[in-house]
């Protein structure tokens, strides 16, 4: 007995003397006062407060109840004593494989259709921060909408990702984008491999690189294609995957399309991937047992629809200490963190290089549409040959690219004026604000205190429909979201901040959030409210 | 003006009732199904509690007392 210990706590004390020389990283974690002090200080500037269990209770109370009344309504549609509105089988096919039996159509019928006036509402203005509505009633409980001919001014927007707020309709920024239309036209009518190499393009591609500080950057015309696309370029079969647990559904096509093996690890958990990353490199691939060709490690800047921020100098350590590529998708964090705007990178202090893959889009922050991929040059030009995008897509349109060329220089400060970082800086001060009260009136939200992505918590289903119909009588649009995009019990509205909203703006979505809190009884929080710094 | 009130805080607790079992969603003739499910069940239970409850206690009591009872005169008996 007494050997047996003898023998375990040597063990334990041979593991920890050799581990911190070489396991650096787990060393430095275990003892007290050396800790990589960002990973301490970031780690309390996020939140995932839970909510109390009787509201979990409450919400599988809520959502048992609808399904057996959806059951009831199903068992009427097909005895024949209700007309069914949704695509069904023809009375021959009745016999083979049921085509909507599964839960997804299920849920769509019983459940999504009743609240569905809250999503797809018609836009009929510029979205920035105040849009006008089209008014859209239903008289057979949403299964068809008709338009009454009125339109909903001034409605407050907290739910379009316009962060910096270019998306503006101010004749003289707009001059160069017009300038554009005139000289190039709109079609670029060929892909980038073909004919639809324009100089507008290289000029971007290198404006795009100094903004980001990396050697060279391609652009593409779609953002969710730059995911989906690119990635099978890079992997293929023989490499492996890690990939976060709640990435963006174009990360996990792009990494099912290229055939590599997909291995998942909990949301900013850096044990769970350390864990992944030890087993990938001492079992090799699944039968065979050889190295694997590569390991690419796919995060996300921002988390949307929890308003994280990735660990990034943790996963940067991690990726040199086993010699894996990261690829850090920031479509929600470029232009909207860090100091001057530069992104995730700039945040956390971090060189650009350290990254291998940087990719983004334009669509959030600069109000255009597409999407790019930076980083070292031999890189980017396999790309250039072997992207599926460069060979079959069309190029992006000149008059969006030069939309993004003024708002990047307008960013950078290129242009001669502030007015971009004063934008950046209004971003952050808005954001921490609104976080601030919210947090303040005693609403449960997710994420890091610099997201301006503030997923507010609703939990039961009742209250997604209430909530979104209520805050729209008040002329605010907002965004809820519920299952299956979030799980099942965590139903929740997500604010975009934009440098745009006004202090004014902001207090009467605050006020407006108040009273709805106290009457539909989303209060949920039970911690103290604590002071943050409002630096200004 | 308490009487508006009143009217007020139990037309809130109505619709907290809607909110938290989800009936909000339905359409009113499920609304209204439900809602006469669940009285019917409430009315139920009160009255067999109305009816059962009393006989149930008082057998509970008598029991305990006849346990009490027999206690002591098995102590009288030992002792005695």
């Amino acid at each position: 007995m007494a050997r047996r210990a003898d023998v375990s706590s040597k063990g334990s004390q041979d593991l920890h003397g050799s581990g911190s020389s070489r396991n650096r990283l787990c060393g430095s974690c275990q003892e007290n006062g050396k800790s990589n002090g960002v990973a301490h200080s970031w780690s309390k500037r996020e939140s995932f407060e839970q909510a109390p269990m009787y509201v979990a209770v409450l919400t599988y109370l809520g959502f048992g109840i609808v399904t057996l009344f959806g059951y009831f309504r199903d068992f009427l549609r097909a005895v024949g004593l209700e007309k069914c509105h949704l695509a069904q089988e023809r009375d021959e096919q009745k016999d083979f494989v049921p085509l909507y039996q599964d839960f997804e159509n299920f849920y769509t019928r019983n459940l999504y259709m009743r609240v569905r006036d809250n999503w797809n509402r018609p836009i009929c203005s510029l979205p920035g921060p105040e849009f006008d509505l089209m008014e859209r009633v239903s008289d057979d409980y949403n299964w068809t909408f008709r338009l009454t001919g009125r339109t909903i001014h001034n409605v407050i927007n907290m739910g379009s990702y316009n962060y910096l707020g270019f998306a503006e309709n101010n004749e003289k920024f707009l001059q160069p984008v017009a300038n554009a239309t005139k000289e190039y036209g709109i079609g670029v009518c060929s892909t980038r491999q073909e004919m639809g190499n324009l100089d507008i393009h290289q000029e971007l591609e290198e404006l795009v690189a100094s903004f980001l500080g990396a050697e060279s950057a391609m652009t593409f015309g779609m953002g969710f294609a730059t995911n989906s696309m690119n990635i099978p370029a890079l992997v293929s079969r023989g490499c492996l995957i890690l990939s976060d647990e709640l990435n963006h559904t174009s990360l996990i096509l792009g990494a099912r399309l290229s055939g590599a093996t997909i291995r998942v690890f909990k949301h900013n958990n850096m044990q769970s991937l350390e864990k992944l990353l030890k087993e990938a490199i001492m079992g090799g691939q699944p039968r065979t047992h050889r190295p694997w060709r590569k390991i690419l490690i796919v995060v996300e800047g921002i988390y949307s629809m929890e308003g994280s921020i990735v660990r990034l100098p943790e996963i940067v350590a991690l990726k040199k200490k086993y010699k894996a590529y990261l690829y850090l998708d920031e479509a929600h964090s470029i232009g909207a963190v860090g100091a001057t705007g530069r992104g995730v990178t700039q945040l956390f202090g971090l060189d650009p290089s350290d990254v291998d893959v940087l990719m983004g889009t334009f669509t959030k922050s600069f109000g255009a549409a597409g999407g790019y991929i930076a980083g070292k040059k031999e890189l980017v030009d396999y790309l250039r040959a072997h992207s599926h995008s460069a060979a079959y897509a069309t190029a992006m349109s000149p008059p969006v690219a030069r939309q993004i060329i003024r708002a990047m220089k307008c960013i950078m400060g290129l242009d001669g004026l502030t007015v971009g970082i004063q934008r950046v800086r209004q971003l952050a001060e808005n954001t921490r604000y609104f976080r601030r009260r919210l947090q303040e009136l005693g609403f449960i939200i997710y994420g890091s205190q610099d997201s301006p992505v503030v997923p507010l918590l609703l939990y039961m289903p009742g209250k997604v429909g209430a909530f979104s119909r209520a805050m729209l009588e008040r002329k605010i649009g907002v965004v809820v979201v519920g299952f299956p995009a979030t799980p099942i019990t965590e139903a929740r509205a997500r604010f975009c901040v934009s440098s745009a909203h006004t202090r004014d703006m902001l207090d009467k979505v605050l006020c407006s959030l108040d009273e709805l809190g106290d009457y539909l009884g989303l209060k949920f929080s039970r911690r103290k409210c604590t002071q943050f710094e409002l630096d200004s | 003006m308490d009487v508006k009130n009143l009217k007020e805080y139990l037309h809130w607790l109505y619709y907290q009732y809607l909110l938290i079992t989800g009936i909000y969603v339905l359409e009113p003739w499920e609304q209204s199904i439900f809602n006469t499910v669940l009285l019917t069940m409430v009315a139920m239970i009160i009255y067999t509690s109305y009816v059962f409850v009393p006989i149930h206690v008082r057998l509970a009591l008598d029991w305990f007392a006849l346990l009490v009872q027999g206690r002591v005169d098995h102590i009288t008996h030992l002792s005695g």
